[in-house]
């Protein structure tokens, strides 16, 4: 008995099987029938220069472990060959070049600007800390700019000139120094912030006199200045943020594709050397000013002493604000 | 005189990355370097395609006119080749290359990435041909034996083409032409300025 209706269960289980896939049966061989017919490569097929132009780029699955070979094709790299082998080296090349002819006339016409002041008192303007951050900033900024310089003019004035052989020695060893000398360079922009930094602090009123008078450069007078006039804050500004921007920069192009892809890598270099070269035209401007252009002031970075009536001349605040302590 | 290309046929590659291995041990490649990869697009999609690609030896290389020590040269053939004793491995050439060619031992060290690395087209460097050194900084000199690289002649659907750019074009055109589709000359425009039209 049991047997027997168990039979007929199972028959009514199966009959109903069959009649809940038979539609679905049929739709599948449909489908395949219809889609024997719709196999048209044609229409199916990518097209190579459409899919470019659609995406901008053409990237894909790779079986290799390596993110940036998955990107097949893109041709934003002739943009930044463009910036790099053309507006680059112009840009920079008028910037410089401009900067330097401004300064060099400047000296010509006006010469510099005169240190009559003399009591044969000195006073102490930098100390020793202050002078090492200065210093280790500075020179490792210029062997920075020579290299930085090499990798955009190097192969136009200096291989002609040298061979190839000797300008691939000579710029292997400026990559290394640029790669190296990086690091003191970043350590002394972090130092300069933190020693100077408060005496930099914009003062509205003193700070907008000063820059009103342009720093006395063109009548000769001495507008009141503390520490640092705005001119001095102004670089010491400069310096800090463009320093900064520079270590950010620099340590992505030192440590390539760790944060960004081939076009992040482009935009990188782009700032970076954008900055860098705003940076060198700045910073002549500032060695003019230190050496050639002013007499006096190379001695407080030199043996960090002024005269105190230079001092009072040029800083009169801060050196009220000495002598009261 | 030849201008010797590439060509991938797209609707013919499989992925089967033969190219990749015969290149890999046809010149010691080092671990992590490829000269030569297959990258598929819209994968499991509808119109996935894979293409081979190395580099292209483009006509007025991006590569060539961004390095900073100017290590490139072009053959008579229209070879692009570089010298791995000036290569100061400063990697702006794969900035610029639109294939990713380019190829670093190290991927970093405190940027000192290695000589560059890249396709050579099977055509070594400038270097004595196949002497050692050649050997050992760019792998074999086919093209100095006669033979043309190895990784097409490798490819077991004839997907990828190599020879001179005529030749291979009208292979591909008669192709296009006899089977009806083709999904075009991948990279061409970007790499010679011109492209595969088939009428
Ligand atoms: C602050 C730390 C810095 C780091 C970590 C850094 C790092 C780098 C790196 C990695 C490169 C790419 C080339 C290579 O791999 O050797 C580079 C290029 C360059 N750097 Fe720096 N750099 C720094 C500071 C500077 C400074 C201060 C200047 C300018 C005064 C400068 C100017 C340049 C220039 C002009 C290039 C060449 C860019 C080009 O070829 O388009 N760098 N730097
Ligand atoms: S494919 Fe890349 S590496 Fe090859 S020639 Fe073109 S730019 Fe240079
Ligand atoms: S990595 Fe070598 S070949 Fe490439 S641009 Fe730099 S120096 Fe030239």
């Amino acid at each position: 008995m049991t047997h027997g209706l168990n039979w007929i269960r199972a028959l009514v289980v199966m009959i109903a099987l069959v009649v809940a896939c038979a539609p679905a049966m049929t739709r599948q061989a449909g489908a395949q029938e219809a889609g024997a017919q719709a196999v048209n490569p044609t229409a199916m097929s990518v097209q190579a220069d459409d899919l470019l132009q659609q995406e901008g780029k053409l990237q894909g699955y790779l079986a290799q472990p390596d993110p940036k070979l998955a990107i097949l094709e893109q041709p934003q790299g002739r943009l930044w060959r463009a910036f790099h082998e053309s507006w680059l080296p112009w840009g920079s090349g008028i910037l410089i070049l401009a900067v330097v002819l401004l300064l060099g006339g400047v000296y010509l016409l006006k010469g510099p600007i005169q240190a009559d002041e003399v009591s044969g008192i000195k006073i102490l303007r930098f100390n020793v800390f202050e002078r090492f951050t200065h210093w280790l900033t500075a020179i490792s900024f210029i062997i920075l700019a020579l290299s930085g310089i090499n990798y955009i003019f190097g192969k136009r004035y200096l291989l002609p000139l040298i061979g190839p052989e000797a300008f691939g020695t000579l710029s292997q060893w400026g990559k290394y120094a640029h790669n190296y000398l990086a690091w003191p360079f970043m350590l002394g922009v972090l130092f300069m912030i933190v020693v100077w930094v408060k005496d930099n602090v914009p003062q509205r009123g003193v700070d907008w006199a000063w820059l009103k008078a342009g720093g006395g450069m063109f009548n000769n007078t001495h507008p009141s200045a503390g520490r640092f006039n705005a001119g001095q804050k102004l670089i010491f500004w400069w310096v800090a943020l463009a320093g900064i921007v520079m270590s950010v920069t620099g340590i992505m192009l030192l440590f390539p594709f760790a944060a960004f892809g081939v076009n992040g890598m482009q935009i990188t270099q782009v700032v970076h050397s954008v900055v860098g070269f705003l940076f060198i035209a700045v910073i002549i401007f500032h060695i003019y000013i230190g050496t050639l252009g002013m007499e006096g002031a190379y001695d407080a970075m030199g043996n960090g002493e002024v005269d105190v009536a230079w001092a009072r001349a040029h800083h009169d605040l801060w050196v009220e604000d000495q002598l009261r302590k | 005189m030849a201008r010797l290309k590439f060509l991938c046929d797209a609707n013919r590659c499989i992925d089967c990355n033969a190219c990749v291995t015969a290149c890999k041990n046809e010149h010691d490649v080092p671990w992590g370097i490829n000269r030569r990869r297959v990258v598929t697009i819209n994968d499991g999609k509808p119109g996935e395609r894979s293409v081979s690609m190395a580099c292209m030896h483009c006509t007025n290389a991006p590569c060539a006119a961004v390095c900073p020590v100017d290590c490139f040269h072009a053959t008579d053939d229209g070879l692009v080749l570089h010298s791995k004793e000036i290569c100061i491995g400063c990697g702006y050439c794969f900035y610029a290359c639109p294939f990713g060619a380019p190829q670093f031992p190290q991927a970093t060290n405190f940027g000192s990435r290695g000589k560059m690395d890249k396709c050579t087209y099977c055509a070594g460097g400038p270097d004595a041909d196949l002497s050692e050194a050649e050997y050992v900084r760019y792998g074999s000199n086919r093209l100095a034996e006669g033979k043309l690289p190895l990784c097409a002649e490798m490819c077991s659907t004839k997907a990828l083409l190599a020879g001179d750019g005529e030749i291979i074009a009208q292979i591909y055109k008669e192709r296009v032409v006899t089977r009806g589709y083709g999904s075009g000359a991948w990279g061409w425009k970007t790499a010679y300025g011109e492209t595969i039209t088939v009428t």
